[in-house]
């Protein structure tokens, strides 16, 4: 196959913006994927911040009463 | 980029030996130039975990590398196009030139072998920071083949006269490598942001599973 030298002058250049193009679609395919992962931390550290508050406030609850009791 | 583009497809003029396919040469070299640095600067920073012994050096070695293979790549696919509007072949084994610069490309892509052979941790900072330093003494060489090769395939644009092109011809050269430098600068600063972001979640989630 004959190649005319402007094919191959635009062959060098559409070479290097398919590459920047496939190396910005992998980069944000990946920055989608840590944004998914940061959501299901943050669900996660929620999650985990709701179970440990729970023990606590239920400790903290009949101790007031008694106090409110004792109080009165 | 655009800037860049315009200038070297239509600003600039057609060359009188090379014609039409000499443009490629404002994109060719560049690559060429920032696929040496990046190297360069994955060697640095390589010499730097060694010394110091930061572990964000590590991360800092590998990402320069991985920038400078795929500059690399483009590198090896751009002179290859070049070769066949000038030499009328795609490669040619018998320019020593061209040989090194694969030699060199070649192996930083090991370098990937070896890292991903290994287990995460000093060890492996380690071993990789040492490879990327033996790979940095490849680089005056193939860049001095070029300079010193006997059989003068391999054109020598810039000699101790100065640049061998016009005014605007070098204008075009240098908004080129300026814009080729700039977007490695920025695919390094997103790549590095997006490998330290993965590796602060990774321990994030062991810490609270």
């Amino acid at each position: 196959m004959s190649w005319s030298q402007e094919e191959l002058v635009a062959a060098a250049y559409g070479v290097v913006f398919v590459f920047v193009l496939v190396y910005v679609a992998i980069i944000a395919t990946k920055l989608a994927r840590l944004q998914r992962e940061t959501a299901e931390l943050v669900d996660l550290a929620r999650a985990r911040g709701s179970s440990d508050q729970a023990p606590d406030y239920a400790a903290s609850v009949p101790a007031a009463r008694e106090g409110e009791i004792g109080a009165s | 980029m655009g800037l860049a583009l315009v200038l070297a497809l239509i600003v600039a003029p057609e060359d009188a030996d090379q014609g039409i396919s000499q443009r490629i040469f404002y994109i060719h070299v560049p690559i060429a130039l920032t696929a040496y640095f990046c190297f360069g600067l994955g060697a640095v920073k390589a010499l730097l975990l060694l010394w110091r012994g930061d572990e964000r050096y590590d991360l800092e070695s590998y990402v320069a590398i991985h920038q400078g293979t795929i500059f690399g790549a483009l590198t090896l696919i751009t002179g290859a196009i070049w070769a066949k509007a000038s030499w009328g072949v795609w490669w040619t084994w018998s320019s020593n030139q061209l040989v090194l610069f694969l030699v060199l490309f070649l192996f930083y892509c090991a370098y990937f072998m070896l890292r991903y052979s290994l287990e995460d941790g000093p060890r492996r900072a380690r071993s990789s920071a040492v490879y990327a330093l033996f790979g940095v003494a490849l680089i005056p060489v193939s860049f001095l083949a070029i300079r010193l090769a006997e059989d003068f395939i391999h054109p020598t644009v810039f000699t101790r006269d100065g640049p061998q092109m016009s005014g605007t011809m070098f204008a075009t050269f240098v908004v080129s490598w300026g814009a080729v430098t700039l977007l490695a600068y920025v695919l390094y600063r997103v790549e590095l942001a997006g490998k330290r972001l993965d590796a602060d979640l990774r321990e994030l989630r062991e810490a609270l599973q």
